[in-house]
């Protein structure tokens, strides 16, 4: 069967296609089949190993040679292309949710185009376009906000009728379509072929390539890749890439310092036919009817038909074994709902000649999203893996932005979405990732709503009031394995199934989410926010200090007891992470950040502090319970509970101290709420949490409080304007640019990491504008939501988009935040953004197709806070992402 | 009328039982994985019973199936004391002595038995005390004869069975003060109970058959398909031997009148069996006890004739034939079932039936195109049909109800015709004896891994 398939799937010759190459590995290849398999050595070292000689691979390859790096050695454990690069369909598709993907997609399909002329390779590439059905509203819905944003990228894209469906494709059968979005350049490709296209290239180049050459394990020193061990001797490396696909993981765990790559294999099914009594023109469009769950493209005068599953098959859980790739059995019983959609979808095709059912396997990630970047503990060690079967649509972008990150120290544009560091060891057990991996490959073909959350792989992080909450009536998300809490729904009160929930319009907690903002408003609320991570860096002398002077842009050096916001920024001045640090005593600093900064900030850190014994960091996430008491009566509440007076006077705005609450002592009590309302955050140490929470709860009970969740709390952060680190600042955006100058110090009396970027920016300006949005003529009941990733227009021209939305239950309107660009009308090149053209716009924010007037604002309306503060205790700054 | 699919599936398994064998450390540790038991009435009540046990003070677990004539009180009695009976003909000698002191000091007992009981599975409490006593003459009986030799498994049955057999007639001899217990034990000696006993230990499986209930294998070949292997004789006319054993056992001149019409002595369809003391004890022991008993017993015509041509009792036993067999991995799983199940299905029938059902459609042969011609619309029908088929399996969570679907259910091409199974299933009370008799059903699913 595999023989067949190399002569089913590569049309061409590719060996004699091109001298170079021929050249190059002739006499490997002629002499493989023979006894004396390797005759070509290894290296004995090169600047950078790869491993993996897929799409990946090659492309990582082609991209790192483009950029100049030469000394670079490509190992392939059997032949190049040889793995689900060679099954997979090959299409090349760029209607994608997420905005780096779309990147990525856009740039693969633009990379393939020319590929063949640029190497002399044919790639099989050929614009066909696709078409992606809607068999409901919802559907519908979810492909308009992606055509919104091909639109805005550039990308041809539009919205058509089940009619002008019929008149792309005449095999459709459009009875139960409500409408469909065609992408007139989406592409086709054979995707073994484009793998070696870019091998060619990256061989040209000065990469060598060797296959039949298996990776055991890479070795580090002092967290430093240092070279690799393969069945054909080692290679000393500074750089090693793994791009081993459904490998990747065990490779990953191969060393001795394992590298955590959560991706899990599952089976992929699609069918191959002969061709039609009148062959099937090789520029027919390929159809997506993700409702039916599969995927339809022309093929060689039949069709190849694929989908994603219901009840899919993790394979290889217990790693590798006996059952090689080629040899995956073909399970038609499996295929059998497939083979009814494919069916209904396009009926004439019942006489079709059904030449093969290929088992393909394919790699899928916790998150639906794949995974690149450097391992947190073994610096040089890169990662591109875990494409959740869209290996050929991102291969190539993805590819480029590996390179250019290990070229420049980071890629062109925020790929922390993709980052390897948002997963830890928690999201690396075996059990966890099958059971995962199960939900996300239906997913790819499920309806993505606003804030669904994972169902599998729950309970796994929890905090000792999960219980209490629980029966409290709580409704769950989850964050870097965390139990949050979304909203407590009150006793007797029933919300929608989880099915029936899903909706783009105004949803079922509206009014319980509404009910806990009042409480915070007005009386007082307790939140679990114990996922936040939680840092202590201390130090037998001055070196803490000086270390966090260095690495944070605010002025750390304040009295003991004072909290700081402070951005980490890189060399450009972007956040790398956003935190509240309290000095907890003159040689110590608690520092919280986002949840889902736990691996990241600790490898930025620990790669940036000095080697220095006297100095230590320590995370102690696990050890404090924190409870958040927002609302103008916290303070009884926590006054009542220590006998402390807890006002204004003795309790400031942005201050630390440990004190007691109930019977519990050393309590870090911290006066911020991450809403820029009143209140106070508990750090408990969790043998208290139980206690504390009681002694709350019942205190708290004569000032009406309640608990509240995430919800609420993202209510009221947005509708102040508070920018959460991962949702609305990244790596590219700076303190200037989202109007936080006041939380750098430019003149605190040394060099700090950014400094010299925020200089610069301060000079010249900025060229995006954290701006928010008041939705003027939006209807909250009838109208569709924004969530994020909507098109912003000023002046009827595109200029950014949303990166987080809320209803404000206090402006009884819905508030949008969103960065605001200045591109020029004529070259597109960005301009200054200054606060005048922010000021003199008319604005509108493009909902799934539907425009809506917004008020634009830089500042958050004073008029809303009524409580007294000086202006620079004003705390602006928040964590989390919904 | 017709019974609607979930209709036939509520009364097919209201009786249903599972049991799992627990796991130590992840790991099952005995040789059974765990079994699946099932019986559905045809009488009213049903004369059929069923037990099942693990051993608790010897390794191994019992489970048999009993089929009851002239009424149900022999085959309940069996069931409740038969284990009881054969546990203790396992124990070694300082077990006995340890439970004897036990209750000689009024100390709590050892637990002999741990049973695995639906919860229609009664046991009389009114008799418990009774049975009791019989049971502890027995074990100091045992203690007394102390052979000092360990116990063999095929003795203890063979054992077992006769004690048992001996007790429930020695019972109704005795009489008891209490009129209703003095009416029960008349009744367990005058109705009559076959039983099929299997023993399993480790990779020892023995089979104690009295009657024509039976125990069948059912064994895996290389090529994945089933084979059937009987572990028991059916005790009954077909049977030359045992025509032969009856024979023998009786003077030359009643050969003729010993068995008409392939009844023992033109009456009992069975030629062993627990109880029926009509054929087991003298005309007069008959008559005094009848005449002394109850006006109930009195008034039964059945009761009060004697057998024609009853000249040299007894003409009937309960002793067992023991067969045993050692399991090999081959071994798939064991079928005991009353002969209800085998007048209507085949022994490789059943074989099959059990097996495809136990393996599940994981080894349904997959389909594979090849090099055939196939459209896309012949294999979505083929698919369609396939999904069909399986889904009638999954219907089922127990391989004993799956076997009794089939047993009713079945048309002359093999496969389950809802609309037999529901007019099977919807005769009257009074009607349903003519075309189907009880059946029960229990299926042990051994471990692969252990043996």
């Amino acid at each position: 069967a595999a023989r067949m398939f190399l002569r089913l799937l590569s049309d061409i010759q590719w060996r004699a296609a091109n001298p170079k190459w021929r050249g190059m590995t002739s006499s490997r290849r002629s002499t493989s089949t023979t006894a004396e398999p390797h005759p070509v050595s290894l290296p004995a070292q090169a600047q950078v190993v790869i491993c993996g000689g897929g799409i990946t691979g090659t492309s990582v390859a082609y991209h790192l040679s483009k950029m100049g790096w030469k000394d670079i050695v490509l190992l392939e454990q059997g032949r190049l292309a040889a793995g689900t690069t060679r099954f997979c369909a090959g299409i090349v598709s760029t209607a994608r949710p997420l905005s780096i993907e779309l990147k990525m997609a856009h740039y693969s399909n633009k990379l393939y185009e020319q590929l063949e002329q640029e190497t002399g390779v044919p790639t099989g590439y050929t614009k066909t376009g696709s078409i992606s059905l809607a068999q409901t509203q919802d559907r519908l819905i979810s492909l308009k906000r992606i055509a919104s944003s091909l639109n805005v990228m550039g990308i041809p894209c539009e919205i058509i009728t089940p009619k002008q469906a019929v008149q792309l494709h005449p095999l459709i059968n459009i009875h139960d379509l409500v409408g469909a979005m065609y992408v007139p350049e989406d592409a086709l490709v054979t995707s073994a072929n484009v793998s070696l296209a870019l091998a060619t290239a990256a061989s040209r180049n000065g990469v060598q390539i060797h296959e039949r050459t298996s990776v055991s394990h890479v070795t580090v020193q002092k967290g430093r890749v240092t070279g690799v061990e393969t069945d054909r001797g080692r290679i000393q490396c500074q750089y090693f890439v793994n791009c081993a696909g459904q490998w990747a993981y065990e490779l990953g765990h191969s060393g001795e310092e394992p590298v955590h790559i959560p991706l899990h294999a599952c089976e992929h099914f699609y069918l191959l036919t002969h061709p039609l009594t009148e062959p099937l023109s090789s520029s027919l469009p390929t159809v997506v009817d993700p409702d039916g769950r599969i995927y339809v493209r022309n093929w060689q005068g039949g069709i190849l038909s694929g989908g994603f599953e219901k009840n899919p098959k993790p394979l290889f859980t217990e790693g590798r074994n006996q059952l090689e790739i080629q040899n995956l059995q073909e399970d038609w019983d499996h295929f059998g709902p497939l083979l009814s959609a494919l069916l209904r979808r396009m009926p004439g095709l019942e006489a079709l000649q059904i030449m093969q059912l290929v088992n393909c396997p394919e790699s899928f990630t916790p998150d639906m999203r794949c995974i690149m970047g450097e391992s947190p503990t073994a610096r040089g060690y890169f990662v591109l893996a875990g494409m959740n079967s869209a290996g050929i649509s991102y291969g190539g972008g993805a590819g480029k932005y590996l390179a250019e990150w290990m070229v420049n120290g980071y890629p062109s544009d925020n790929v922390w979405p993709l980052d390897l560091k948002r997963f830890g060891t928690l999201q690396s057990s075996r059990t966890f990732l099958r059971h995962r991996v199960m939900e996300v490959m239906p997913l790819m073909c499920d309806l993505k709503v606003p804030r669904w959350d994972f169902q599998t792989g729950r309970q796994l992080r929890t905090s000792p009031l999960y219980d209490r909450l629980d029966a409290q009536g709580a409704r769950w998300m989850e964050k870097h394995g965390f139990e949050r809490v979304k909203y407590f729904v009150p006793p007797g009160k029933d919300l929608l199934d989880l099915d029936h929930s899903k909706t783009f319009y105004k949803p079922d907690w509206f009014d319980i989410v509404g009910a806990e903002v009042k409480c915070c408003k007005e009386a007082v609320c307790v939140i679990d926010m114990s996922s936040f991570t939680k840092f202590e860096i201390s130090s037998t002398g001055d070196q803490a200090l000086e270390s966090l002077q260095y690495l944070f842009s605010n002025d750390l050096d304040v009295p003991v007891g004072h909290v700081v916001h402070t951005g980490m920024l890189n060399e450009k001045g972007g956040y790398e992470n956003d935190c509240s640090i309290a000095r907890l005593s003159k040689r110590s600093f608690f520092m919280i950040s986002p949840t889902d900064q736990q691996v990241h900030c600790w490898a930025w850190l620990k790669n940036r502090l000095p080697d220095d014994s006297s100095l230590t960091l320590e995370d102690v996430t696990w050890k404090y319970t924190a409870l958040n008491l927002i609302g103008p009566r916290a303070v009884d509440v926590l006054s009542e509970l220590s006998y402390a007076p807890m006002t204004a006077e003795h309790f400031p705005s942005l201050f630390c101290k440990e004190m007691s609450v109930g019977y519990a002592n050393g309590i870090r009590v911290m006066s911020i709420t991450h809403t820029g309302e009143p209140g106070f955050v508990l750090y408990i140490p969790i043998e208290y949490a139980l206690h504390v929470y009681n002694e709350v709860m019942n205190m708290g009970q004569k000032y009406g409080i309640r608990n509240a969740g995430y919800y609420a709390l993202r209510s009221l952060r947005i509708e102040k304007f508070f920018a959460f680190w991962g949702q609305d600042l990244d790596a590219f955006t700076t303190p200037m640019e989202c109007g936080r100058e006041f939380q750098v110090k430019l003149e605190k009396g040394m060099d700090f990491v950014g400094q010299e970027a925020l200089l610069e920016q301060k000079q010249n300006g900025v060229y995006k504008r954290f701006t928010m949005f008041i939705l003027e003529d939006h209807d909250t009941d009838m109208d569709l939501w924004p969530w994020w990733g909507e098109p912003i227009f000023r002046n009827g021209r595109y200029v950014g988009k949303t990166t987080s939305s809320a209803y404000s239950y206090t402006l009884e309107r819905h508030v949008c935040l969103g960065f605001v660009h200045n591109f020029d009308e004529k070259t597109g090149e960005e301009l200054v953004v200054t606060t005048d053209f922010i000021n003199q716009g008319e604005y509108e924010i493009d909902i799934a197709g539907q425009r809506f007037q917004a008020k634009a604002k830089l500042y958050p309306f004073s008029s809303l806070f009524t409580q007294r503060r000086r202006k620079d205790e004003v705390e602006l700054s928040g964590y989390q992402r919904e | 009328f017709y019974l609607t699919p979930p209709q036939v599936n509520s009364i097919l398994k209201a009786n249903e039982y599972s049991f799992k064998v627990p796991e130590f450390d992840g790991k099952n540790v005995s040789s059974v994985l765990g079994f699946d038991s099932n019986q559905l009435p045809a009488n009213a009540p049903i004369e059929d019973r069923r037990s099942a046990a693990t051993c608790l003070q010897t390794r191994g677990m019992l489970l048999g199936v009993f089929d009851g004539h002239a009424g149900c009180a022999c085959a309940q009695a069996v069931s409740e004391r038969l284990f009881y009976y054969i546990a203790v003909s396992l124990l070694p000698h300082e077990t006995l002595l340890e439970i004897e002191n036990a209750v000689e000091s009024g100390r709590a007992l050892l637990p002999i038995l741990q049973w695995h009981k639906h919860p229609n599975d009664y046991f009389s409490k009114e008799a418990s005390k009774l049975y009791f006593n019989s049971l502890r003459t027995y074990w100091q009986e045992l203690i007394d004869l102390n052979s000092g030799e360990t116990t063999d498994v095929r003795e203890a049955l063979i054992n077992a069975f006769k004690r048992l057999d001996n007790d429930i007639s020695l019972e109704a001899q005795v009489g008891d003060p209490n009129s209703f217990l003095n009416y029960l034990v008349l009744r367990v000696a005058f109705s009559g109970a076959t039983a099929c006993v299997a023993h399993v230990d480790g990779v020892d499986l023995h089979i104690a058959n009295t009657g024509d209930s039976r125990a069948m294998l059912g064994v895996q070949e290389e090529d994945g398909s089933w084979s059937a292997v009987n572990l028991s004789y059916d005790h009954n006319a077909q049977n030359e031997h045992e025509v032969e054993r009856v024979k023998m056992e009786h003077p030359k001149s009643e050969e003729k009148s010993l068995v008409k019409q392939d009844r023992l002595l033109g009456l009992l369809m069975p030629f062993r069996a627990f109880g029926d003391v009509k054929f087991k004890w003298s005309i007069e022991l008959q008559k005094r006890v009848v005449e002394s008993g109850p006006d109930q017993l009195n008034d039964n015509e059945y009761t009060k004739f004697i057998p024609p041509n009853y000249h040299t009792p007894p003409y009937l036993t309960a002793e067992p034939e023991v067969i045993h067999h050692k399991l090999r991995p081959q071994d798939k799983f064991l079928v005991l079932a009353t002969d209800g199940l085998w007048e209507t299905m085949h022994r490789q029938d059943v074989a099959r039936i059990v097996g495809e059902y136990l393996t599940g459609v994981h080894h349904q042969q997959p389909i594979a195109v090849g090099g055939y011609k196939v459209t896309l619309g012949q294999m979505h029908g083929l698919l369609t049909e396939r999904r069909a088929r399986v889904s009638s399996v999954f219907e089922d969570q127990n391989a004993a109800t799956h076997l009794i679907r089939h047993a009713v259910g079945n048309n002359e091409f093999g496969t389950v015709d809802h609309e037999r199974l529901s007019k099977m299933l919807s005769l009257p009370e009074e009607l349903a004896r003519m075309y189907r008799d009880d059946i029960t059903i229990i299926v042990v699913q051994f471990n692969s891994h252990v043996i």
